[in-house]
């Protein structure tokens, strides 16, 4: 009798059917440069930035249970990051993406020794005044325009690529690629043991203790990779704006109250979800732009339907309904011994 | 001379914290729920009490009539049609739900009234000082404002204790379950509770309208401070809260006196200073 008369599989046909869309979809955006004009690509560049912020604090809320509503402390270091780092220590601007997701993941380890004290709510708002702190550092920063901010030099725009429309290019390539690359590491994160600790934790964190996951260091290490790619995520959006101020890169609006609405829209703890959401904001937002005030008005009456009548949102109403899946996440134990096995055990 | 000042005013600025956080206390206390939007129903009951005065003609304080039974009547309201439904094991929805709030108060309130800062006026009231010593003088109006944030945590306190409101506030808290086998609606006993700390943020709202000037935008800030309070002085003590508030309410003063841009960066420092070095808060609570 061989060991295994069981294995895990993840991938079925209808998530060989959704990555093979999702691939397709992204051979067609990788290109856009080439169909998209200008405005397309700076849309398309806000909807990556999005989608990873969102993917980012749905692992970190959605997963691990960490309500999160201070992860604008890390879009803003981030975007300092890059700021000083290039502006004071001649870092080519590329470069500075990832050095910032560094020295984002080396802060989030005293605050999270500090936040992690907070349990609950408390630990929300927690992260809030650790992000307010952050802000108010940043303001004192006199080199960088101390309250009022300042903009990228001229000099190191012209690093990331001499003509504006390479460097356009560039800054678009990079916004699908960390996009990308945050969806695949979570992808991947959810998948190894990790993912399974993470999963019970979502579903039920006493139970997951009961069976001997490490809880709180599972909680840790997502914070800190949360804040890491978060980082990232901020350095490349102020790339993109070119101009920093605290009160734009610290917004606790822009980075946190939207990327909670657009996960919960979409649906929390799916992988999917963040996605979903991201699309809908910007719909709703091409749409309704000229409303101002009243259509984040109505985002959070939206965000406050949906997070009542449907807490699972679009995603999961959609896998409810119709069984859909995009990534190979669900594991499926298959009880028949693989093909090999039987081929040994003949023998 | 003028550091005693300094810390004076700081001590009085502190009750009004206290005030903040007495609301936001309490309803976590009763139904473990933190109500982010907190910081935007003061600013929207100063706005309450701005129309109230500009229509009736009448001044601050008597104002507060009408702006307090009528955050009370939206705080009942609020819990029975809305957030009771948030209530369960799962933190998110009570979270995002009052989130969405905030949002939408912050950005009704900019639709109806601009982001242009006001200020409720209160006369004579405004400039009127106390002469304690010569170089000490204590305004009346923060005076005011700290009597009545003792005045409410002394009630909250004799309430929560002595009466049999409070007694079902305590019984909901300990065990909703067995609170309701006893006969209590936890549905209506936490929608008093939403109605009573809607009602301290109708008194904090107007008391802050009068003293400073408010936008739309400065409601977070608010709840913010409320919260820090609360952990300085201890989860689920009252007195522990005005000690907390006090606290934040100084070290923001101290911070000013040294440098203006340090004034809210000490409060957030001393907040961390304590949930770092004691995170059970100055005075946890004491149970009896």
């Amino acid at each position: 009798m061989s060991a295994a008369t069981f294995h895990v599989r993840f991938t079925d046909r209808r998530s060989a059917i959704g990555l093979a869309a999702f691939a397709a979809a992204l051979v067609a955006l990788a290109c856009a440069p080439w169909w998209a004009g200008r405005d397309d690509l700076y849309l398309l560049e806000q909807i990556f930035a999005y989608v990873a912020l969102a993917s980012l604090w749905n692992l970190l809320a959605g997963y691990a249970g960490l309500v999160s509503v201070g992860q604008q402390a890390y879009v803003g270091l981030g975007a300092y990051l890059l700021f000083g780092l290039t502006i004071f220590a001649d870092v080519p601007p590329l470069w500075a993406i990832p050095l910032a997701g560094l020295i984002g993941a080396l802060a989030a380890i005293p605050v999270a020794a500090l936040v992690f004290r907070l349990r609950g709510h408390y630990f929300a708002i927690g992260t809030w005044v650790v992000a307010e702190v952050f802000r108010l550092l940043a303001s004192q920063v006199a080199a960088l325009g101390g309250g009022s901010g300042t903009s990228l030099p001229a000099s190191i725009v012209i690093a990331i690529a001499p003509s504006r429309t390479m460097r356009e290019f560039v800054v678009y390539w990079i916004a699908l690629a960390l996009a990308v690359a945050i969806l695949g590491l979570i992808l991947l994160l959810l998948r190894s043991r990790y993912g399974l600790a993470l999963t019970a934790i979502r579903d039920n964190e006493l139970a997951a203790r009961s069976n001997g996951v490490d809880v709180a260091r599972v909680k840790f290490v997502v914070y800190v990779f949360t804040a890491c790619g978060t980082a990232m995520v901020g350095a490349l959006i102020f790339l993109q704006k070119l101009r920093i101020s605290p009160d734009a890169a610290f917004s606790v609006n822009d980075w946190t109250a939207f990327v909670i609405f657009i996960t919960v829209i979409g649906g929390i703890g799916r992988l999917e979800g963040p996605i979903v959401g991201t699309i809908v904001f910007f719909a709703l937002r091409q749409a309704l732009a000229d409303l101002g005030a009243l259509y984040l008005l109505m985002l959070g009456a939206v965000a406050i339907v949906v997070m009542l009548w449907a807490p699972k949102g679009i995603w999961g109403v959609i896998v409810e309904r119709l069984d859909w899946q995009i990534f190979p996440l669900q594991r499926r134990v298959v009880f028949a011994p693989p093909a090999d096995n039987i081929a040994r055990s003949k023998t | 001379m003028e550091w005693t000042n300094t810390i004076v005013q700081g001590v009085l600025t502190g009750g009004l914290y206290a005030m903040f956080a007495a609301g936001l206390s309490l309803i976590f206390g009763v139904m473990r729920l933190v109500n982010i939007a907190h910081g935007d129903f003061i600013v929207l009951a100063a706005y309450l009490a701005l129309v109230v005065t500009e229509t009736l003609g009448i001044g601050p304080l008597p104002s507060l009539l009408i702006v307090v039974p009528l955050m009370a009547a939206i705080g009942y309201a609020l819990q029975r049609g809305l957030l009771n439904r948030t209530l369960g094991d799962d933190l998110l929805p009570p979270l995002l739900v009052t989130f969405g709030l905030s949002i939408i108060i912050q950005n009704g309130l900019l639709e109806l009234f601009t982001a242009d800062s006001r200020r409720l006026q209160a006369g004579a009231l405004e400039v009127a000082t106390w002469q304690v010593t010569p170089g000490l003088s204590i305004g009346l109006l923060p005076l005011l404002q700290f009597v009545a944030a003792v005045a409410v945590i002394g009630g909250l306190q004799e309430l929560f204790y002595r009466t049999a409101f409070g007694r079902a506030f305590r019984a909901t808290s300990d065990d909703p379950a067995v609170a309701q086998l006893m006969g209590l609606d936890n549905r209506h006993v936490f929608a008093l509770a939403m109605a009573l700390s809607l009602a301290v943020v109708g008194l904090a709202g107007v008391l802050l309208a009068v003293r400073a000037n408010f936008d739309p935008a400065i409601g977070p800030a608010r709840l913010i401070f409320g919260f820090e309070a609360v952990i300085i002085g201890g989860l689920g003590n009252l007195w522990g809260t005005l000690a907390g508030g006090i606290a934040l309410g100084v070290a923001q003063a101290i911070g000013a006196k040294l440098d203006p841009g340090w004034q809210l960066l000490a409060g957030h420092l001393t907040f961390l200073a304590v949930l770092g070095a004691r995170p059970e808060g100055l005075f946890p609570r004491i149970r009896g």
